[in-house]
């Protein structure tokens, strides 16, 4: 352990975390916005609805979130002049909006394709009994279909989400100070190959915390179907 | 675990012959680089790697007779590389600093630079000290002498870091950032370019001792070796020479 880096740089990768945090909260919830629609757009039988919601779906997910954010970011760089006449420069001028925005159109083609999955999984008999009971098929949706897909979007959502912490690393090559950035800075000061250790703590400590939550929410949401 | 015990001595003996046989025989130097930093080092169009740091290590290696081959590498990782014996030598501009001077060592400077400021054209930046750069947003590739010179000198700026001078370049082009530090020669060939047309150097401050070539610290016979031939190469002209075809002044280190 050394005790002088600690001290230098412990107090940076505490910030680094937070804006860590940050950019995964951010991320991961207006994703979580975005994806109900897409879901709701893949499952849609207009064509051209369907069809954009893969097509965005698909483009999201085939290609690497490094070079999505370096498009975003050094691509937005050189439409400044368009971007100044919009007055939406002083938003793509900043790193971490940039990151922000990548990271959350990135997960929201995850998360819709998890939601989607999940709303198909529940079983045609459960909606078809609801029908039966003279229930709309709005109601149906709310009130039969949704409750049981939640359960099983969990784990699959938990995934994703350890994901992005770990993928919200790349933000660190534009500029922003996150975990990975400050432990970069850190390293290039001190050559000590400790500090990346420390980030790979406190990323796992973010995964485990992120993992017990969600046995606790499961625990919680299944408590109809358990046997004891 | 008698056996055990001869299976780990013998491993052990063998491992120290190796390293002390090749500690000792330089007749191959494998030489890193970052590729990234013209007109120092640059690979071009043929993916050969280029350059003035590239000339000299070539001059170097022919006053040793010594072949050498050359690796580029990613800056931020050309240290831990030299240490992990990818390569023996490292030859990218890199700075002598004191934090590196702790797990490196360095030969002597084989050349000098000034570092400037470079700022958009009509910013307005006539003076580069932190009162004339109050509120202005600094950026500079991370992990170089510059860096450490913008976050000491300039404590409190938004100061930004990039993983290649490049990025810096375009982030200053689209004017992310408002200026820009960097070896001044380097500076100036990116300016000669169209994209670097936006551009104008602002104003220069005094950074680092000069460039030398790194070697793990161990080698001091290495780094004697390389120190000897960069005088010698200085003393029968091949220097003047390569220096000559890059710059029109001399950036040889007293």
């Amino acid at each position: 352990m050394n005790w002088e880096l600690l001290q230098n740089y412990g107090p940076r990768m505490l910030q680094g975390l937070m804006v860590t945090l940050q950019l995964v909260v951010i991320a991961i919830s207006l994703g979580a916005l975005l994806a109900v629609p897409i879901a709701l757009g893949r499952m849609s039988k207009n064509r051209l609805v369907g069809g954009l919601a893969f097509a965005y779906v698909y483009a999201v997910r085939g290609t690497p979130l490094l070079a999505q954010t370096f498009l975003v970011y050094y691509g937005a760089g050189q439409f400044r002049p368009e971007l100044q006449a919009v007055g939406l420069w002083w938003l793509f001028r900043d790193a971490f909006f940039c990151c922000a925005l990548t990271f959350t159109l990135n997960t929201a083609a995850y998360q819709a394709e998890i939601y989607r999955g999940a709303i198909l999984a529940v079983p045609r008999g459960q909606s078809e009994a609801a029908m039966s009971l003279g229930l709309k098929p709005r109601a149906i949706f709310r009130m039969v279909v949704v409750p049981q897909a939640v359960l099983l979007a969990l784990r699959p959502l938990g995934n994703e989400i350890i994901l992005m912490i770990k993928g919200s690393s790349v933000a660190a090559i534009v500029t922003v100070f996150d975990l990975m950035g400050v432990t970069r800075l850190a390293y290039s000061r001190s050559f000590d190959f400790q500090v990346y250790l420390w980030a790979a703590v406190l990323y796992l400590a973010l995964v485990e915390i992120i993992r017990r939550v969600w046995d606790l929410i499961e625990r919680r949401l299944t408590r109809h179907v358990r046997q004891h | 675990m008698r056996l055990f015990k001869t299976i780990a001595l013998t491993a052990a003996t063998l491992v120290a012959v190796t390293l002390s046989a090749e500690a000792k025989d330089w007749s191959t130097i494998r030489i890193g680089t970052e590729g990234a930093f013209p007109p120092f080092n640059f690979i071009d169009s043929d993916k050969q790697i280029k350059g003035f740091d590239i000339d000299i290590a070539k001059a170097v290696c022919a006053n040793l007779k010594a072949t050498c081959t050359f690796v580029a590498q990613d800056w931020d990782g050309l240290i831990p590389a030299l240490q992990a014996s990818k390569f023996d030598a490292i030859f990218a501009s890199m700075s002598i600093t004191d934090e590196r001077k702790q797990v490196v060592d360095f030969s002597r400077a084989y050349y000098n630079t000034p570092t400037a400021f470079i700022a958009a054209k009509g910013s307005g930046i006539t003076d580069v000290s932190p009162a004339g750069l109050k509120g202005k947003t600094l950026g500079a590739q991370s992990s170089t002498i510059q860096s450490s010179y913008l976050e000491q000198t300039y404590p409190g700026f938004d100061v930004k870091l990039y993983p290649t001078q490049d990025e810096v370049n375009l982030d200053l082009a689209s004017g992310r950032i408002d200026a820009l530090l960097v070896d001044k020669l380097v500076g100036m060939e990116w300016l000669k370019k169209s994209d670097g047309a936006c551009c104008e150097i602002v104003g220069e401050v005094p950074v680092g001792g000069g460039i030398g070539a790194a070697v793990r610290k161990q080698d001091t016979d290495l780094r004697d070796a390389i120190s000897k031939a960069i005088e010698a190469i200085k003393a029968d002209g091949t220097y003047d020479k390569i220096n000559a075809e890059y710059f029109p002044f001399s950036i040889w280190a007293n």
